[in-house]
């Protein structure tokens, strides 16, 4: 918000005859946006200078990579379009990495980028990209503006298109001559899509086959994906698992869309997902997905994937459907409209044989390690964290190994509690998306458990937290080496460590040194007090914890394998 | 197996560069491609020809449909069409051999564009394997220079029955 004592816009700002950037911040304002982020530079100025006094929250990041994420994880903490604004070239260009993170995840962005004058694109100018077309493979839908008159129909489309169907960043470039352009807007403006459509209700009848399915299962599973929580349909999920009474397991996007701490939950499935949950799915003869997409890191290998099982998928992308997986009973659309349909139809089974059988997998194979170790595992730290917290906060994560015992060993009961860089895997997300959740969330606890070679990529945002007295706390997982890359070292690569580790500063000096407070954890005793402290303090927060150095995640499916062909069983049996 | 794909577009700047950035994206294959006007100035057709088993087709069809600015998309796959190819081929042709050269010509249904000393330019249209054949058959004689479009098709009209 702007302090009154900042200079005004004067009357031009009242009449209906109104400049580009004018008609962007008014389309911004009617779309809903009270929060943006941003960073300024040559061609925007015209935009920057409209968005001196609009009633708009604006965070500025150190670099634009770093606030296409904050839009990213604003959006997936509030389910509102999370909106990022560059300058041209350079600026646009260190978006890309921003947007296929959001593109993978379909994410509800709008990202705005200036562009040079009309006249001067295709002239190499100073500071020209083809941004449109640098930027088409990662965005659900762009374009460029070449006309003042096209800009508040332009901008509608993109939140609309943003944030329906499977949801998705969309980028709108800007010309400096478009934004100075006047337009007088008295008339209303109307959508043009004619290519856009989304089918939101299921079919009936592929919504009773369904049901009959279920209905007719001995061993079934629900596989259960991020789309649950884009659609807000958590709850009628639950609904849906309990009437039938079926086992959940979820990918990691869809953590949080079930309550963990229920019985029938299987937790993770996948690479790095709970033994029993690739049982089951590998055992089930029905397997029921909702807004999941049969990732190469969830099915292994896909020829032995849930051999025995006939499959029903719910997704509103009907490019999903049967992509990796030929599925036998397919409902396009929303699962908030097809759960509840689903629910009508489905009947109470006891299968008692096949809880009994996941029940002796949870037991025989839970996520473990030795909890006995003299140095810091840290599965411990992350579960005196998830105790501490009783399970409540945000979480966000870096990339590797910190992610998978984040996803392991923190227990999810709610949607939008875990945010995650899962299809792109983009090291240095953590840090940005704490700040973007904590920016939604601005009453929660909001935790990034990183690893400190993905905090090194965007450690710089520790000051734009330290700028917008943000209070989020970072947990360093630090073993000095980029862990996973170094795990499939020891395991594939004969332990030839090759360019895995490099040196780290001493991150409580970073933290202190930009203003956030700083804390070392080198002992196992010292653990339980440094999370108490951290969780206490009121300014960013980073606690960095020097872990056992070469601990594994497991289980582990390698690559190429079948999900029931799991390393590591043994180690987790022998500490279960 | 081949499939002739037609997608109706919105006639915008970008549209072709996102969908051949998504064939070449996901790794389809593309036999040939042809855009043009339609009776609508708004609209424009994409004649994509693909090759590829039914999986993969239905991919590249539902790839299509995602993009934004693609109003439509059809598979014309078991459906009966008429599909044709257009081409321009220069040919040699030195006064000896020139009767020869357009009896084949006149064989094909082919049209004398330019004519030269040497050479003879022709305008042939149809299915995509008489034009192919066309190429075979002037080969012995010397191809000088080839221009072809790529297929383009649009699904009968009159009602099977009436075609017995």
């Amino acid at each position: 918000m702007s302090p009154k004592s900042r200079p005004s816009a004067g009357p031009a700002a009242q009449s209906s005859v109104k400049t580009g950037a004018q008609i962007i911040v008014d389309t911004l304002i009617e779309q809903g946006v009270d929060t943006m982020f941003g960073y300024t530079g040559g061609v925007v100025l015209p935009l920057f200078d409209r968005l001196y006094d609009a009633p708009i929250n604006f965070i500025i990041p150190r670099h634009e990579q770093g606030g296409c994420h904050m839009a990213d994880a604003y959006a997936r903490a509030s389910g509102k379009v999370g909106v990022m604004l560059a300058t041209s070239g350079p600026g646009a260009c260190n978006l890309v990495t921003g947007l296929a993170t959001a593109m993978m995840d379909s994410t509800p962005m709008v990202a705005i980028t200036g562009q040079v004058r009309t006249e001067l694109i295709g002239n190499d100018a100073f500071q020209e990209a083809d941004t449109t077309g640098v930027t088409r493979p990662v965005t659900k839908y762009n374009c460029i503006v070449k006309d003042v008159k096209d800009v508040a129909r332009i901008f509608r489309e993109a939140f609309y298109i943003a944030s329906t169907g499977r949801q998705g960043p969309v980028l709108i470039d800007v010309p400096v001559d478009v934004e100075v352009a006047k337009f007088d807007t008295k008339n209303p403006v109307e959508m043009e899509l004619p290519g856009y459509r989304v089918r939101t209700k299921g079919h009936a009848r592929q919504i009773s086959t369904a049901a009959k399915a279920i209905n007719d299962s001995g061993q079934p599973v629900l596989y259960v994906g991020g789309g649950v929580i884009s659609a807000n349909a958590a709850e009628e999920l639950r609904q849906l698992a309990d009437k039938a009474h079926l086992p959940v397991t979820t990918t990691l996007l869809g953590l949080g869309s079930y309550d963990q701490n229920r019985p029938e939950s299987l937790d993770m499935l996948g690479m790095h997902g709970a033994a029993y949950a690739n049982y089951a799915v590998q055992e089930c003869d029905l397997l029921i997905a909702v807004g999941a997409r049969f990732d190469d890191r969830v099915t292994g290998k896909l020829k032995t994937f849930a051999p025995n099982a006939k499959i029903i998928h719910i997704d509103i992308d009907p490019a999903s459907i049967s992509k990796n997986v030929h599925v036998d009973i397919p409902v396009v659309g929303d699962a908030k409209f097809i759960l509840p349909e689903l629910i009508k139809e489905v009947e109470h089974r006891e299968r008692k044989q096949w809880f009994k059988k996941i029940a002796e997998w949870k037991k025989k194979f839970p996520f473990s390690y030795d909890r006995e170790a003299s140095t810091i595992k840290p599965q411990y730290v992350i579960e005196e964290l998830c105790r501490q917290t009783k399970g409540g906060a945000i979480i966000t994560t870096g990339v590797g190994q910190n992610q998978m015992w984040a996803a392991q060993f923190y227990r999810f009961s709610r949607p939008r509690q875990l945010i995650s860089s899962g299809g792109l895997g983009t090291m240095g997300f953590g840090l940005p998306a704490a700040i973007g959740a904590q920016v939604a969330r601005p009453g929660e606890t909001v935790i990034d458990i990183d690893g400190d070679h993905s905090f090194n990529m965007t450690m710089t945002e520790l000051a734009t937290a330290v700028e917008n007295k943000l209070p989020i706390k970072v947990c360093i997982l630090n073993n000095g080496y980029m862990g996973m890359v170094r795990q499939w070292q020891e395991l594939f690569y004969n332990k030839r460590y090759s360019k895995s580790y490099l040196s780290n500063p001493d991150y409580a000096t970073v933290a202190r040194a930009m203003g956030a407070v700083g804390i070392t954890v080198d002992k196992k005793a010292d653990v339980p007090k440094a999370i108490k402290q951290m969780l206490a303090e009121k300014r960013p927060c980073v606690a960095d914890f020097k872990i056992e150095r070469e601990e594994n995640v497991w289980p582990m499916v390698p690559a190429g394998k079948s999900l029931d062909e799991m390393s590591g069983l043994d180690i987790l049996e022998s500490i279960a | 197996m081949k499939h002739i794909i037609s997608a109706l577009v919105e006639n915008k700047p970008g549209v072709l560069a996102h969908v051949a950035g998504m064939f070449a994206a996901r790794a389809f294959n593309i036999d040939s491609l042809v855009v043009g006007r339609t009776e609508d100035p708004q609209l424009s057709r994409m004649t994509i020809v693909v090759i590829g088993d039914d999986r993969i087709v239905e991919q590249v069809r539902k790839q299509l449909a995602k993009i934004v600015p693609v109003v439509k998309v059809q598979d014309f796959v078991g459906q009966p069409v008429v599909a044709r190819d257009l081409m321009l081929i220069a040919i040699s042709a030195p006064p000896e051999r020139r009767a020869e050269v357009l009896a084949l010509i006149e064989a094909f249904k082919g049209k004398v564009v330019d004519i030269g000393q040497k050479f003879v330019m022709v305008e042939v249209s149809g299915p995509e394997n008489k034009i192919e054949a066309f190429i075979e058959a002037c080969r012995p004689y010397g191809i000088k220079s080839l221009a072809r479009t790529g297929t383009i098709a649009m699904p009968r009209q009159a009602p099977l029955e009436a075609r017995s």
